[in-house]
C-alpha cells in the first residue's frame, strides 16, 4: 500500500509530533517500505479467524472498592516541568 | 415549511463508589488540588488499571433499570486524543462491545406517556479539571479516573421540554438506585445534546449540532430552545447547518461554535490491552436484578393501589426515593383506613414547609409518629387546621412533640358545649341584627355569628360544634 | 578473581556463610565499572564520580533496565522525553526483589529508547558495545543489561522483552536470558512499550541464576489485570533433571534462507548434544512464522502509539517551550523522542487510524491467533521447541541503522514467542569463528518454564560455553 505525504502529515498531527520537511520525506519512504512488507498479510484468508486482542484466556479481573492512600500533592507534582501552586500548568487553552 | 426537532441526549453520570474506576484513590471532591491522586490515575509511566467491582455492579443496576440488555461479552477500549486533563492522552471507554444496549425510558411529557429509546449504556473514566488563567491553564487531576457511565439516548426526543422531562425522569430513577449524586451543578451528572431539524414528515435526519456546557436541566432546555430557533432561521433563509460542537453560554443565553477538536473518526479506538475482557454471567445479572429497589413508576402504581392515592398525589410523593419511603412509613403508621388526611398533610403543609426551607420532605427531619399524632389531633377536631400548621412549624423548629406544643400554646379546641354556651349567649345578645337576619332566612348570618364566637374564644372553639349549638338555639330545634 | 565474576547463586552461598559482605561485592563491581564501563557503556547514566559508597548495600545487587520503575531513582527509558523522571513508586518486580533481600544497583542499564530497537543504538545516552567485540552491537533492546552481565559489570540483571529484547541481546552477549510466559511476571512498573507483548525477565550468567531470579519476580499481582493468579513453582527444582526422553520440535521455518551458516552449524551441534543427552527431536512446522514480523510491527507499534501518548510535557519529563498548547505538544514530542520512537509512533497511529484499522490492526490480531494456534498444535506432541535465537551473530555498530526494515528482521526468530505469549530462553551454545557468541532458543508451552529450565540446565551443565568470558 502506498502511503502519501498528506497521510503521514495527518497521522503525525494526530500523534502530536512535529516533522521537519526532510524528516517527512524520509519517513514517507521508510513507511512505504515497511507497509509494503506488512502487506504480505493481505494474502491470508482470515475471515473466519477470531482476533487475539488478548493472548490469555483470563477474564473478569476486578478490584474491591476499598480506598488506599493517595500521593501527597508534593509527590504528585515532584516531576512537573511547570507548576503553579499545587496545579500542573500548561500553555493557556483557548476554546 | 414546518420543521420537526430531533434530539438525542448523552448523559455522563459519575458513579458514587468509594474509590476511582481503575485505582484505589478515595473519591472526595472537597480536596485541595492534586491531593486525591496516585501513580495510576496520574497515568505515570508503568502503571496499570484494574477495574472497580462496585462500579461494574452499579453500572449493571443502571442498565437494568433502563431495561437495557446486558451484553454477555464486554471490554474496555482506548479512545485516543490529546488534552491536558487526560493524563494518559487516552480515555478508557467502551467502543464496539458496550456493557449494555437497547433499553428505554418511559416519560410523561405534557400529559402524554412516551417511550424514549436508550441506544447504549457504557463504562468509562472521568477526566481532570482545567482552570483557565490569564497566561496558562491549570490542571487538577483529583477527578481523573472517577467512574462514569455514558447513557446515550436514541434521537427520539422531539422538543426541548421532552428533553427536560427525560432528564428529570432519568435523574429520578438514578436517585432510586442510589448509585450517583446526580447533581448537575456539581458535575456528577453532565449532559450533551445532539439536535437537528427536519422538514415535518421527513424520515431522514438533518445535519446535527452537538451542544455542550449546560450545567442544569433548565440550561439544557434553554440551549435546545435557542438552537431550535437558530437552526429554523438558518433553514428558512436557505442556509445550511454546519455539523459542529457548540457551547452554551448561560449568561448570554446563546450557543457559540467551538473551535474544532479531533473528530470522532480520529479517536483510534482499540481494545485496551491492559484490561481483560468481561464475561457477564446471566446468574450475576439475575442476582443484581432481584436486588434492585422498587423504581418510581412501580412505586407510584403501588401507592395508588395500596393507599388509594390519586395519580397526582402519588406522582408527587415518588419524586424522590427517600421522600417516598418517608411518606410510605407515615401512611403505614396512620391507623385510619382512609389515608387521605395523611396524604393531604404530606403534599400540603409538609411539602410547603420543605419548599420554603429548600429541603426535601424527609430533610425536614419531622418525626413520623409525631406527624401522625398531629394529623390525629386535626382529624379528631381537637385542634384547628390553622393551629396545626403552626404546630408543624414549631415541630420542625424545636423538635418538640406535637402534643407538647399544643399544650404549651393552649391550642386545644373547645368542644365542650357548656363552656361554649356562655360565649354563644353573649354573642346572640350583642348581635341582634344578625340574629334577626338569620331568622329571616339569611344563612350567611350564621357564618358571621360563628366567626364572632371563634373570635371571643381566641380561635379555640370548634367551629363545627359552635355552628350546631348556634343553630339549635336560634331555631329552637 | 573479583566477586563481580561470580554467579548470583555462588555469591549467595558466600554471603550465607558470611565469607563475604554485600559491600564486598559492590566494591568489586564498582572497580570493574571504573575499568571497563567507559568502553562498554552498559549503563545509562554512569559517571565514575557518581559512584556511591558501597556501605549502603544491604544485599546482593541487581542491575535494572532503565524502563523498570525504581522509587526515587531515575527511570528515563533512555529517552530525552523522560529526562529526570524519578518514579514515586517501585515496580512490583523491584518491590519483590527488595523483599527477597536483593538490593537495587544504583546505576540502571542502558537500552534502546523505550525498548524500540534490536541493537541498543537508539539510546539517548549512546550505544552500548558488545563485550566480546567493542565494534559490535550487544543486541537490544536490553543490550545494557546483557552487556553488563557478560562483562561482569553486573551480577545479574532484569531486562524486558517485547519481541526478543531479552533473548536476542543474551544471545549476542553469550549470557542466559528468559522471556517468561505472558502474565507470569507483573508488568506493573514496567514502562509500557506494547502491553499485550511486554514481559520482564532475567538476564544472568547461568541457568540456575535465571531459575532463581524468575522465582523471585514471578507471581500474581493484583495491580496488573493481566497477571495470572496461580502458584509459582520452585524453578530450581527443575534443575539437574537431565534431558532424557524430552521431545523436542525443530521448526523447519527457522532453518531457511537468511540463517547464517556458522550459526546453523553451532545450533546443529547443540541439537546433537541434546540428542546425546537423551532428548528426542523431530522436525515440526510453524506454518505462519513468516507473518510474525509484519504482525508484530502492527500490533506493537499500535499499542506503543497509545502507550507513549502520555509523554507530552505536562506532568513529567521534557517540555519544549511554547505558549500554545498544541505546539507545545508537537515540539516536546519532536524534540524529546528519538528517530525510531517517532517512526514507530507514527506507524502505530496510522495502523489504528480511521479507514486502515481493519486492514492493518484487526487483520494483525487475527493472524496473531493463527500464530498462536501453530504453537498450540506443536505443543500437543512436543515438550519444547528449539531454534536459533537470532539468524545471525551480533552485527557491526551502524550496520543496520539506516534500514529500519532490516533491523526489524533481526528479531525474526524471537517475535513469534511474544505473539503467542509463551516462554522462551536463550542460552549460550557456541561461538562463531570470529569469537562472537551464538544463542540457543528453547520455547515451551505457557507456564511451563520448568521444562525450559530443565532442558537449558541439562545442556549448560554438559557444555562449557557459559564459562567462557570476554576479554575486556
Amino acid at each position: 500500500m502506498a502511503i502519501d505525504k498528506e497521510t503521514v502529515k495527518y497521522v503525525a498531527h494526530l500523534a502530536r509530533i512535529e516533522l521537519r520537511p526532510e524528516e517527512l520525506d524520509k519517513l514517507c519512504r521508510q513507511l512505504h517500505d515497511i507497509l509494503g512488507f506488512i502487506d504480505q498479510l493481505s494474502s491470508l484468508d482470515v475471515k473466519e479467524v477470531k482476533p487475539a486482542s488478548h493472548i490469555l484466556p483470563i477474564c473478569n479481573v476486578l478490584r474491591e472498592d476499598e480506598p488506599r492512600k493517595s500521593l501527597s500533592p508534593d509527590k504528585a507534582l515532584k516531576n512537573a516541568p511547570s507548576r503553579e501552586g499545587d496545579f500542573f500548568s500548561v500553555p493557556k487553552i483557548i476554546e | 415549511m414546518r420543521y420537526q426537532t430531533v434530539i438525542g441526549l448523552e448523559v455522563h453520570l459519575q458513579l458514587s463508589t468509594k474509590t476511582k474506576a481503575f485505582c484505589s484513590c478515595a473519591i472526595d471532591f472537597g480536596r485541595p488540588p492534586n491531593s486525591g491522586v496516585c501513580p495510576v490515575c496520574l497515568g505515570l509511566p508503568g502503571t496499570l488499571p484494574v477495574y472497580n467491582k462496585e462500579a461494574l455492579n452499579s453500572a449493571i443496576k443502571v442498565a437494568l433499570a433502563f431495561s437495557c440488555q446486558i451484553q454477555e461479552h464486554t471490554k474496555f477500549d482506548r479512545k485516543n486524543y490529546f488534552y491536558p486533563d487526560l493524563p494518559k492522552n487516552y480515555q478508557i471507554s467502551q467502543f464496539d462491545l458496550p456493557l449494555s444496549r437497547n433499553g428505554h425510558l418511559e416519560i410523561i411529557s405534557e400529559g402524554e406517556l412516551k417511550r424514549i429509546g436508550i441506544t447504549r449504556i457504557h463504562l468509562e473514566e472521568d477526566a481532570g479539571k482545567l482552570i483557565h488563567g490569564s497566561n496558562s491553564s491549570l490542571v487538577d487531576f483529583n477527578r481523573t479516573g472517577v467512574p462514569l457511565l455514558e447513557i446515550v439516548s436514541e434521537p427520539d426526543i422531539f422538543s426541548p421540554q421532552e428533553a427536560f422531562d427525560y432528564l428529570t425522569t432519568l435523574k429520578n430513577i438514578i436517585e432510586y438506585l442510589d448509585v450517583s449524586d446526580c447533581d448537575m451543578e456539581k458535575g456528577s451528572l453532565r449532559c450533551d445534546a445532539n439536535i437537528s431539524l427536519r422538514p415535518e414528515g421527513s424520515k431522514e435526519l438533518g445535519v446535527k449540532t452537538e451542544l455542550k456546557n449546560m450545567n442544569s436541566f433548565k440550561g439544557v432546555k434553554d440551549a435546545l430552545t435557542f438552537e431550535v430557533i437558530r437552526q429554523t432561521e438558518l433553514l428558512e433563509s436557505g442556509q445550511a447547518i454546519s455539523q459542529e460542537t457548540r457551547l452554551w453560554d448561560a449568561g448570554k443565553g446563546v450557543t457559540v461554535a467551538m473551535r474544532s477538536k479531533e473528530g470522532a473518526k480520529d479517536y483510534r479506538y482499540f481494545p485496551d490491552p491492559d484490561l481483560t475482557v468481561f464475561v457477564i454471567e446471566q446468574e450475576a445479572v439475575k442476582r443484581i436484578k432481584s436486588g434492585l429497589p422498587e423504581l418510581p413508576k412501580e412505586k407510584m402504581r403501588r401507592f395508588i393501589k395500596e393507599y388509594g392515592l390519586s395519580e397526582y398525589d402519588a406522582k408527587i410523593l415518588v419524586n424522590s426515593r427517600r421522600d417516598a419511603e418517608f411518606a410510605e412509613e407515615c401512611l403505614r403508621m396512620y391507623p385510619g383506613k382512609d389515608k387521605k388526611p395523611v396524604v393531604n398533610w404530606l403534599i400540603g403543609p409538609l411539602l410547603s414547609e420543605a419548599n420554603n426551607r429548600k429541603l426535601s420532605l424527609c430533610g425536614l427531619k419531622v418525626d413520623k409518629q409525631e406527624l401522625i399524632n398531629l394529623v390525629g389531633f386535626v382529624e379528631k377536631q381537637e385542634i384547628s387546621n390553622l393551629s396545626a400548621k403552626l404546630v408543624l412549624t414549631q415541630m420542625i423548629d424545636t423538635r418538640k412533640p406535637a402534643e407538647e406544643i399544643i399544650k404549651e400554646n393552649n391550642m386545644l379546641q373547645i368542644s365542650d358545649s357548656t363552656k361554649l354556651e356562655a360565649i354563644i349567649l353573649e354573642v346572640i345578645r350583642d348581635n341582634e341584627k344578625s340574629v334577626n337576619s338569620f331568622k329571616e332566612g339569611k344563612t350567611n348570618a350564621l357564618m358571621f355569628l360563628v366567626g364572632q364566637v371563634m373570635k371571643r374564644s381566641a380561635g379555640k372553639a370548634n367551629p363545627k360544634v359552635v355552628g350546631d349549638l348556634l343553630k339549635r338555639r336560634l331555631t329552637g330545634a | 578473581m573479583g566477586l563481580n565474576q561470580f554467579t548470583a547463586h555462588e555469591l549467595m552461598g558466600k554471603l550465607k556463610s558470611r565469607e563475604i559482605l554485600p559491600r564486598d561485592i559492590l566494591e568489586d563491581l564498582f572497580a570493574r565499572l571504573k575499568e571497563v564501563e567507559p568502553r562498554v557503556k552498559a549503563y545509562a547514566r554512569f559517571k565514575p564520580e557518581g559512584i556511591p559508597s558501597p556501605e549502603q548495600s544491604l544485599g546482593l545487587p541487581i542491575t535494572i533496565k532503565d524502563n523498570i520503575c525504581t522509587e526515587g531513582l531515575k527511570t528515563e527509558c533512555c529517552s530525552k522525553i523522560l529526562v529526570n523522571f524519578r518514579p514515586p513508586y517501585d515496580a512490583t518486580v523491584v518491590a519483590k526483589l527488595k523483599a527477597a533481600g536483593v538490593s537495587i544497583f544504583p546505576f540502571k542499564a542502558n537500552m534502546d529508547e523505550f525498548a524500540f530497537g534490536s541493537s541498543t543504538e537508539n539510546s539517548c545516552f549512546g550505544t552500548t558495545r558488545n563485550p566480546w567485540d567493542l565494534e559490535y552491537v550487544p543486541g537490544g533492546s536490553s543490550g545494557g543489561s546483557a552487556a553488563a552481565v557478560a562483562g561482569d559489570e553486573a551480577v545479574w540483571a532484569l531486562g524486558s522483552d517485547t519481541g526478543g529484547s531479552i533473548r536476542q541481546p543474551a544471545s549476542f552477549c553469550g549470557v542466559v536470558g528468559l522471556k517468561p510466559t505472558y502474565g507470569l511476571v507483573s508488568r506493573f512498573g514496567l514502562v509500557a512499550f506494547a502491553s499485550s507483548l511486554d514481559q520482564i525477565g532475567p538476564i544472568t550468567k547461568d541457568v540456575e541464576d535465571a531459575a532463581i531470579l524468575t522465582g523471585i519476580i514471578s507471581g500474581y499481582d493484583p495491580n496488573d489485570s493481566t497477571s495470572v493468579n496461580q502458584q509459582v513453582p520452585d524453578y530450581t527444582g527443575s534443575l539437574g533433571k537431565g534431558a532424557k526422553g524430552l521431545k523436542i520440535g525443530i521448526p523447519k521455518e527457522y532453518f531457511i534462507e537468511g540463517l547464517d551458516a556458522e550459526v546453523k552449524d553451532v545450533i546443529d551441534e547443540a541439537l546433537n548434544k541434546l540428542k546425546f543427552l537423551g532428548a528426542v527431536s523431530k522436525e515440526v512446522s510453524l506454518p505462519h512464522t513468516q507473518y510474525a514480523v509484519p504482525v508484530y510491527y502492527i500490533i506493537a507499534t499500535a499499542e506503543a502509539s497509545s502507550n507513549l501518548a502520555r509523554f507530552d510535557g505536562v506532568q513529567y519529563g521534557y517540555r519544549a517551550s511554547s505558549d500554545e498548547l498544541i505546539e507545545m505538544y508537537k515540539k516536546t514530542r519532536a524534540e524529546g523522542f528519538g528517530e525510531e520512537a517517532k517512526r514507530r509512533i507514527i506507524l502505530g497511529t496510522f495502523a489504528l487510524s480511521h479507514g486502515y484499522y481493519d486492514a492493518y490492526y484487526l487483520r494483525a490480531l487475527k493472524v496473531r491467533t493463527l500464530i498462536k494456534n501453530d504453537f498450540d498444535a506443536v505443543f500437543r506432541d512436543f515438550d519444547c521447541i528449539i531454534t536459533p535465537t537470532s539468524p545471525t551473530p551480533a552485527f557491526r555498530i551502524g550496520e543496520k541503522t539506516q534500514d529500519p526494515l532490516k533491523m526489524y528482521l533481526s528479531d525474526i526468530y524471537t517475535i513469534s514467542v511474544n505473539l503467542a505469549g509463551i516462554p522462551a530462553i536463550s542460552i549460550p551454545c557456541g561461538f562463531t569463528k570470529k569469537g562472537l557468541p551464538v544463542g540457543l532458543q528453547i520455547m515451551a508451552k505457557p507456564f511451563d518454564e520448568e521444562t525450559i529450565f530443565r532442558v537449558a540446565h541439562a545442556f549448560e551443565q554438559n557444555t562449557e560455553w557459559h564459562k567462557i568470558k570476554p576479554k575486556l
